[in-house]
């Protein structure tokens, strides 16, 4: 009963911020709805005894992926004249395909899970959701784990190399024209008459 | 009381409401991508609502890898973005046609 509760209240200002972020006029009050959007849905995810998962979506989703959101905000000089035009233009017909949507999934999937109960095990009191993963990270889905390593390692090389500037007049070495130098760039052979010194 | 439907009608509800986002900022390109980020929470959680209905850990770890993925590519999108706006200093999409023929 509890629980009803909690979700009722954490998904209508789950929905509320949602609706905000999209109908903001000003994009800092957009990025700040979506972080109250990550924080509600991480409580959320608390009742579905998705302890690890909530805890890192605080962490990375809010901590890391909204703070970069809104330092680009923050850095572009961002004119809001003509950002939202076309807004209230399509608001009619995009509020009603989306009422569609959601009325159309919603009915379906009702129809469909509305009675099914929770299948989770009950859990002794020490049970650590985060160890559980662990367990299964490492066995099951380590090479997806690697994956996703990389996956990493490519995203922060691809964003370093996109927004990179160089000072122009730096001079350096390169090591690849060294290497590609040849002998008749380097080294002349002139014919010269010996000189006598007297 | 809370059955699995729930859940699933929340994650519904979002990525609806995360369309019509896109639907009506086309213009502002940081909109679109937050929009963007909301799509991936609703399937997120669907992933969680499934993973706890099932009794099944492999939801979770789908998410994992998909909160991965969605951090890199913002990343990403939010570099292609700055790096833009240094050329244009515009986020207006339609000042964005260069590459129109």
């Amino acid at each position: 009963m509890f629980e009803a509760i909690v979700f009722y209240v954490f998904s209508a200002i789950l929905v509320f911020s949602a609706l905000r972020v999209i109908t903001a006029r000003n994009t800092v009050h957009s990025a700040l709805f979506l972080v109250l959007a990550f924080f509600t849905c991480s409580a959320i995810w608390l009742l579905l005894r998705a302890e690890f998962l909530a805890i890192t979506l605080v962490l990375v989703y809010v901590g890391a992926v909204m703070v970069l959101f809104l330092f680009v905000v923050m850095m572009l000089d961002i004119n809001l004249d003509h950002l939202r035009e076309g807004f209230w233009k399509y608001l009619p017909l995009g509020a009603l395909v989306g009422i569609a949507i959601a009325v159309e999934m919603g009915m379906l999937l009702w129809v469909n899970f509305a009675g099914v109960q929770s299948n989770m095990p009950d859990v002794p009191a020490d049970y650590s959701n985060t160890k559980a993963l662990g367990n299964v990270m490492y066995t099951d889905y380590v090479y997806p784990f690697e994956l996703a390593a990389v996956l990493l390692l490519v995203a922060i090389i691809a964003a370093i190399a996109l927004t990179l500037r160089r000072r122009k007049d730096t001079k350096s070495q390169d090591p690849a024209e060294q290497v590609a130098v040849r002998r008749e760039d380097r080294v002349r052979l002139v014919s010269m008459p010996a000189e006598k010194s007297e | 009381m809370l059955s699995l439907a729930h859940f699933l009608v929340l994650g519904a509800v979002l990525f609806a409401i995360s369309m019509v986002g896109i639907f009506l900022n086309r213009k502002n390109v940081i909109v679109l991508l937050m929009a963007l980020e909301l799509m991936l929470l609703s399937v997120n959680m669907n992933f969680i609502a499934f993973s706890h209905y099932l009794g099944d850990l492999a939801g979770q770890v789908f998410v994992f890898f998909i909160l991965t993925v969605a951090a890199a590519e913002a990343a990403i999108g939010l570099a292609i973005l700055v790096v833009l706006f240094r050329a244009a200093r515009t986020i207006h999409v339609e000042d964005l046609d260069q590459l129109k023929g």
